[in-house]
């Protein structure tokens, strides 16, 4: 029983909130003359619209992490091991489109972004409820017509999710059509951002002034104005390729005087942007988290709340790095390189104020304080090595290896993806009022954490050693690291699998119901009943003066 | 300097230093976890920020990153500056294969042969779609793009076998876009140039 101790302490109500009087939104449809599913499908209220996010992007995230580990089980061995090239080509173009589009750059601002901001505002739903309905829309249709148009062309898609010209042109594959999914994806996520922008405007608690916000909203704040700037890139770049094959204009094409360098400057101008679209809110997630377990106000809230802004700002002006070894003039070198060593300054500003956050803390081990732990680990790993490839030098001999490949996990997956994990096991039983077994969620991290260090940190030395990222079969020498790569990703795919198992099961008959605030949480969230009623608020909500004072928070969980 | 030596070099410099501040960052988090868990600290302290403490860790890791792209920058300049006297050898790349071809109009598919302690300079384009020359060995690698020249030069030592690599890619065969570079005596190079076409 020492590892479960939910039952005891963290399913006893909250005396101060009456749940009983107040029906949660699952009861009370928004707007209220819809029955069944219906209530979903045509629902204004944001946090409907996130639990209909979180089961699609989910959806989208188990399909690719099952393409994931099949690719790395093909490369377990030279040669063919369990899919010829032509599949492998299109395994990892799949992999890279569904994780990029459909699970990394929605997942945070799509579920949790839209269920917790109006919340953490004080507030009962975003400024434009029509418009977050039909964002879920657009976010559903690219899905569907990303893969309809990778499918729909005549054979497997194989160009890999970057689209590089002119093999995209070349190839009988449908390069505008799958531009154009992306341009819906970017819309769809462009206008959550724009909503989220006027939220935090418009419809903040007047109470609350700008440094009084917390600061998963501030990062989302942060995320939203790059979606706006970022996405009306990828626009310009699909109009571009229609116009390129339908009229022959030979904009890209070097055969017609082209320049296919241009393509790529276009694509990522939009994607490397793009990526901090994925990792600011998990940075958000995690600056929510290690001050509630730490029942301690976060270190240096100013500095978080300025590293996010400058990231988005610096962020956006670094795309070339991806561009090093392309043929590229020396002197835009030099700047992208510069400029990629400076954007990592907020970045390490902010693991700095998380540590610091634990010192002199009261800190209370539990699942989603676990996740975030490895999150700082591992985006350490990630942002550190990235360090080698923002080098002008270093990046000539790395660039498109498996170092690559491994830098970009470690970001992407132990980073926003561990955000993820660590943002389902704190907002689970606020979003569902259930509570999850503590046991099973902590063996599934400490699997889904090892089978990571054994799945990436091969791919670093295999990138050293000059093994080509997107390779189907390789050299007798990179062969230990493969073998090594693919018993991680079984096992960092097990570990998933039964993370989301544990979850699941909270639904099972004999649940444990979830107190309103069951970890001491000193947010807006985490003063109203788990699930949250329709309008999110009964009562004015109380806004403090500083966003992370635990002083009111009347006890530690266990002791209630 | 050898261009490998000030790769290799500014690779060590930020690895040395990350793993460093890797090493400093994790175990601070795990001891502070260890050592305030709330059964044996219930009473966190109050404090927000330290205005010279955040001062401290913006100032201090501006530098070091500063620094960082110093090295990286000036270990890049060692790779695009070529040496006079370099030997040239154009290098046309194509689904899937590469081929060399020489002052002298010899031409060689998959197989690089060079004289060894000399310098080499390659001109590279592609024929069709975008490929990319990668020499792990020499730690230099750039694109191969149609109608677009790019190059790499590299000092060879002594003789030695090395595996070319195509990076960037470009269809099916992708990863059978291999080619082998053979550093030779200054005499079997000139018998080997000599040789017909096969």
């Amino acid at each position: 029983m020492a590892f479960s101790p939910q039952k005891k302490s963290f399913a006893i109500k909250d005396p101060t909130i009456s749940m009983t009087t107040t029906p949660s939104f699952y009861e009370t449809p928004s707007p209220p003359e819809l029955v069944g599913i219906k209530a979903w499908l045509l629902t204004h209220d944001h946090k409907r619209l996130g639990l209909m996010y979180l089961w699609a992007i989910l959806f989208w995230f188990v399909i690719g992490l099952t393409i994931g580990l099949l690719i790395r089980v093909e490369l377990m061995t030279i040669g063919r091991t369990i899919m010829s090239a032509a599949v492998y080509n299109s395994a990892f173009t799949l992999h890279g489109v569904i994780m990029i589009f459909l699970f990394v750059i929605p997942v945070i601002p799509a579920i949790f972004g839209n269920f917790f901001l109006p919340i953490q505002l004080g507030t009962d739903d975003v400024f434009f409820p029509r418009l977050n309905l039909l964002s879920w829309y657009l976010y559903m249709f690219g899905g569907l017509l990303a893969i309809l148009s990778l499918f729909t062309a005549g054979g497997f898609p194989d160009t890999g999710w970057t689209f590089y010209v002119p093999f995209s042109i070349g190839t009988k594959h449908n390069v505008p059509l799958t531009v154009f999914a992306a341009f819906i994806l970017g819309m769809s996520s462009m206008l959550t951002g724009l909503n989220f922008i006027t939220t935090v405007h418009r419809k903040r608690s007047p109470a609350m002034g700008w440094m009084q916000i917390p600061l998963f909203t501030w990062s989302l704040y942060a995320t939203a104005w790059v979606q706006l700037l970022a996405t009306p890139v990828i626009s310009i770049t699909l109009l571009l390729v229609i116009i390129e094959r339908f009229f022959n204009i030979g904009l890209f094409d070097p055969d017609k005087g082209g320049d296919p360098i241009l393509y790529q400057h276009l694509f990522w101008m939009y994607s490397h942007p793009a990526v901090y679209v994925m990792i600011l809110p998990g940075m958000g997630v995690i600056s929510e988290i290690i001050p509630t377990f730490s029942r301690k106000a976060i270190f240096g809230y100013r500095a978080i709340v300025f590293s996010s802004m400058g990231i988005a700002i610096a962020g956006s002006l670094v795309w070339a790095h991806h561009m090093f070894v392309s043929g590229m003039s020396d002197t835009a070198v030099f700047v992208f390189s510069l400029l990629t060593f400076l954007v990592a300054i907020p970045s390490a500003i902010k693991v700095f104020s998380w540590v610091s956050t634990l010192y002199k803390a009261s800190i209370e081990m539990t699942p989603p304080l676990l996740y975030a732990l490895v999150f700082i680990y591992l985006f350490s790993v990630g942002g550190l090595t990235g360090l080698v490839l923002g080098a002008a030098g270093p990046d000539i001999h790395v660039h498109d290896t498996h170092f690559v490949v491994a830098h970009f996990h470690f970001t992407m997956f132990g980073g926003t993806g561990f955000a993820f994990f660590a943002a389902l096991h704190y907002w689970w039983p606020k979003m569902f009022g259930v509570m999850y077994d503590f046991r099973r969620a902590y063996i599934a991290a400490t699997l889904a954490t090892v089978g990571f260090m054994f799945h990436y940190v091969p791919m670093f030395i295999l990138g050293l050693k000059g093994m080509p990222r997107r390779s189907y079969d390789f050299l007798p020498q990179f062969s230990q690291g493969n073998g090594l790569a693919a018993v991680g990703g079984i096992l960092l795919f097990s570990g998933i699998i039964l993370m989301l198992i544990n979850l699941m099961l909270s639904f099972r008959k004999n649940r444990i119901i979830a107190a309103a605030n069951p970890w001491g949480g000193c947010t807006l969230e985490w003063t109203i009943p788990s699930p949250p009623p329709l309008h999110n608020f009964t009562k004015e909500p109380h806004i403090k003066e500083y966003p992370y004072d635990f002083s009111d928070i009347p006890d530690s969980p266990q002791k209630t | 300097m050898d261009p490998v030596v000030g790769i290799d070099r500014a690779f060590w410099y930020i690895f040395i230093v990350s793993a460093v501040l890797l090493t400093g960052i994790t175990l601070a988090m795990v001891y502070f976890v260890i050592r305030y868990r709330r059964s044996r600290h219930p009473n966190a302290a109050d404090i927000r920020g330290n205005w010279k403490l955040e001062l401290l860790w913006t100032v201090v890791p501006t530098f070091i990153a500063l620094s960082m792209f110093v090295v990286g920058w000036k270990s890049y300049t060692g790779l695009r500056i070529v040496p006079a006297g370099s030997i040239q050898i154009q290098v046309m790349a194509q689904m899937f294969t590469w081929i060399f071809i020489y002052g002298n109009d010899k031409e060689s598919e998959n197989l690089l042969v060079v004289p060894e302690n000399t310098p080499i300079k390659l001109n590279i384009e592609s024929l069709d779609v975008i490929h990319s020359f990668y020499l792990p060995a020499f730690r230099v690698k750039v694109d191969a793009v149609k109608h677009f020249p790019t190059y790499v030069w590299f000092r060879t030592k002594g003789p030695g076998e090395f595996d070319i690599f195509c990076a960037e890619y470009c269809g099916i065969d992708h990863s059978k876009m291999l080619a082998k570079l053979k550093v030779v005596p200054q005499k079997d190079y000139e018998t080997w140039l000599a040789q017909k076409n096969e």
